[in-house]
């Protein structure tokens, strides 16, 4: 199959804007990370507010109606508070974060935050098992101790986060793994547990983990479903990293996935010719909460 | 230094993690391989697919004309209803007759000249069917709504979708109880309901839908939903606002360009406030150049009357909970974290 035969899908309105806002840096070196964030990966470095600012103004006049944050870990942008203060002007905003920064200083400044704002604003903390037999394998040693003590920390502040969970085993995606999720949470006072659940991505430090993606992992035309390919969350979202405007949060490692400079630049027609594509159509993935 | 295997998988994890934290000392990852930094810095900036100024003039435009493909998209046709002076709107009715019934009775007494439902006719309450005569009689111009839609499809569930599998198991029980107890008639009524309809209150042509002017099942919820995109909405639909439901949750915002933002709540379960009433709106034309009037009433009808229903047709005991205490007990998920901090639940 020759990428020639992928199918193109075009923008329907901007109404998801992310933010690569610690680049690919991380303190930890997830063995799932299809972006591969590490300490030590520049490939997309942190951004400050002064850069941060032209695009959510940008992306007001588009109609932009959500705001997310990721890396890498958020927190370690020295500016990451100011940043969302910010973006709390112009909608509501979601950091995606490992917890492990989440001392109790900033869980109470990020709940006053919060309950300042006429906006939402979500924490999404990254669990990978119910115990650290299951977690401490993909996330690093001694992580899931410390993350359980990040959530009941934020929780205890006044803010429940969302709890993410990938599927890195396939107990993860049944209702059986949920629950124990959720059990989990509960067992520590979170009366009110949240979680949202993604599928891997076959990329990155994950492909090394579990194998890429196989030949025939790609979309052809032949897959559009009569309703066309609004399903698929870069009919409706785009990414910005300190190096540009990428298409969606999951190609950021891809050079061709890049769109532009600014907003205006990334409004055309994607081509699906990425294996990627073929996970977010098959399993119907939005990395919106 | 252990020997026993558990020992050994947990060193040989901790290697592992040890040279992922430093392997990329001056490289990037480009897919699977890792490449100097700049060599990915390079190929990213030569790539950029840069559109002309006027094809980004262009792109701009479109996002902001009318959308209307996708399955979940939104039909625009219709005629022009009105102009009203004074116009009642309610949705999610979910089987609570008595509730409709008392809305009903205050359009009366208020005069309303027009009563729209934007649909959700079934889920969570006793005797479905009851609702239909109440709406016929009552002259009510109705939308449909995503249950409208699954039932009349024949569709499994009410594809909600929950992560939490409490909220599914309660979800299929509400569908598959008012699946069971609508008449084939019934149900082909409902395929039939338009989408969206176009309303003129006094000047202000306002487009009212069930989740939205784009998707039937998209949730505008108060905090989730920015100013600029509602404004983009009113620009891409050409209207002077928006009239919408789905959430369950009531909130009126007045944007900056004067239009309005309008979810009118539901009349068929209380909204996770702690109050037994229900919620409605209230539509009412200004004087020439004046804003359109909009008022968000709290509805007091007999809640206790339909608990009881709900308990003698065997339903869930959370959702006669509910009726009687004003807290959500079920499908709290989709609540963002402002809604979901204030629900008891």
């Amino acid at each position: 199959m020759t990428s020639s035969a992928a199918p193109r899908v075009a923008l329907d309105g901007l109404d998801v804007l992310w933010f690569q806002v610690s680049g690919t840096l991380c303190n930890l070196a997830c063995g799932h990370c299809f972006v591969s964030c590490s300490p030590t990966n520049h490939t997309h470095e942190h951004m400050t507010l002064e850069q941060i600012r032209p695009y959510l103004e940008e992306g007001a006049e588009l109609g932009v109606r959500e705001l997310y944050f990721t890396g890498g870990e958020p927190f370690l942008n020295p500016e990451m508070e100011a940043i969302l203060e910010e973006a709390l002007r112009f909608g509501p905003a979601t950091v995606l974060t490992n917890g492990l920064l989440l001392d109790e200083e900033r869980c109470r400044r990020l709940a006053a935050l919060a309950a300042a704002a006429d906006y939402s604003l979500d924490v999404r903390i990254s669990l990978d098992g119910w115990n650290a037999e299951t977690n401490d394998p993909v996330r690093g040693d001694g992580t899931f101790l410390r993350i359980l003590a990040a959530i009941v920390r934020l929780h205890d502040a006044g803010l429940n986060p969302v709890v993410t969970v990938t599927e890195v085993s396939s107990e993860h995606r049944t209702d059986r793994g949920k629950a124990r999720f959720l059990a989990l949470l509960r067992s520590r006072g979170i009366t009110k547990p949240r979680l949202k659940v993604l599928p891997v991505f076959q990329l990155g430090a994950e492909a090394e983990r579990t194998g890429g993606y196989r030949s025939w992992q790609r979309l052809t035309a032949s897959d559009a479903p009569e309703s066309g390919w609004d399903h698929l969350q870069c009919s409706s979202c785009r990414m910005v990293t300190d190096q540009g405007v990428w298409v969606c949060p999951i190609l950021v490692n891809e050079p061709s996935a890049r769109m532009g400079e600014t907003l205006a630049d990334a409004l055309g027609s994607f081509e699906l010719s990425h294996p990627a594509c073929w996970t977010c159509h098959e399993y119907g993935v939005t990395c919106r909460t | 230094m252990s020997t026993k295997p558990e020992g050994r998988a947990a060193e040989a994890t901790a290697d592992r993690n040890a040279v992922a934290l430093t392997r990329h000392r001056g490289l990037a990852t480009w897919g699977e391989r890792l490449v100097p930094l700049g060599e990915f810095r390079d190929a990213s900036s030569r790539s950029g697919r840069v559109l002309g100024d006027e094809e980004r003039e262009r792109e701009r435009q479109r996002l902001r004309q009318p959308v209307g493909d996708g399955a979940d998209a939104v039909e625009l046709e219709g005629p022009l209803e009105g102009p009203w002076s004074r116009a009642i709107v309610f949705g999610g009715v979910y089987s609570n007759h008595r509730a409709l019934e008392a809305v009903l009775d205050e359009a009366v007494s208020w005069g309303a000249d027009a009563i729209y439902c934007l649909g959700d006719l079934g889920g969570f309450g006793p005797s479905p069917e009851r609702v239909r005569p109440l709406l016929a009689q009552g002259g009510v111009r109705v939308i449909q709504g995503n249950y409208e839609q699954s039932l009349a499809s024949g569709a499994e569930d009410c594809n909600c979708g929950y992560a939490d599998p409490r909220d599914n198991h309660f979800a299929e029980i509400s569908y598959r109880y008012t699946e069971r107890h609508c008449t084939e008639e019934f149900k082909r009524e409902l395929g039939e309901l338009p989408a969206a309809r176009r309303i003129l209150v006094g000047e202000r042509e306002l487009l009212a839908a069930h989740g939205s002017p784009r998707r039937v099942n998209e949730f505008l919820f108060a905090s989730t939903t920015s100013t600029p995109y509602l404004e983009v909405l009113c620009d891409r639909f050409a209207c002077d606002g928006v009239v919408c439901t789905h959430t369950g949750l009531h909130w009126h915002r007045r944007l900056p360009s004067g239009r309005d933002a309008l979810n009118v709540g539901v009349i068929g379960r209380p909204a996770n406030d702690g109050r037994r009433e229900v919620w409605y709106a209230r539509l009412e034309a200004g004087a020439r150049g004046q804003p359109l009037g909009v008022e968000l009433v709290p509805l007091r009808y007999d809640w206790s009357a339909l608990a009881r229903e709900i308990r003698a047709e065997g339903l869930p005991e959370e959702f006669a909970l509910t009726i009687e205490t004003g807290w959500w007990t079920t499908c709290l998920e989709v609540l963002p974290a402002k809604e979901r901090a204030r629900s008891r639940y």
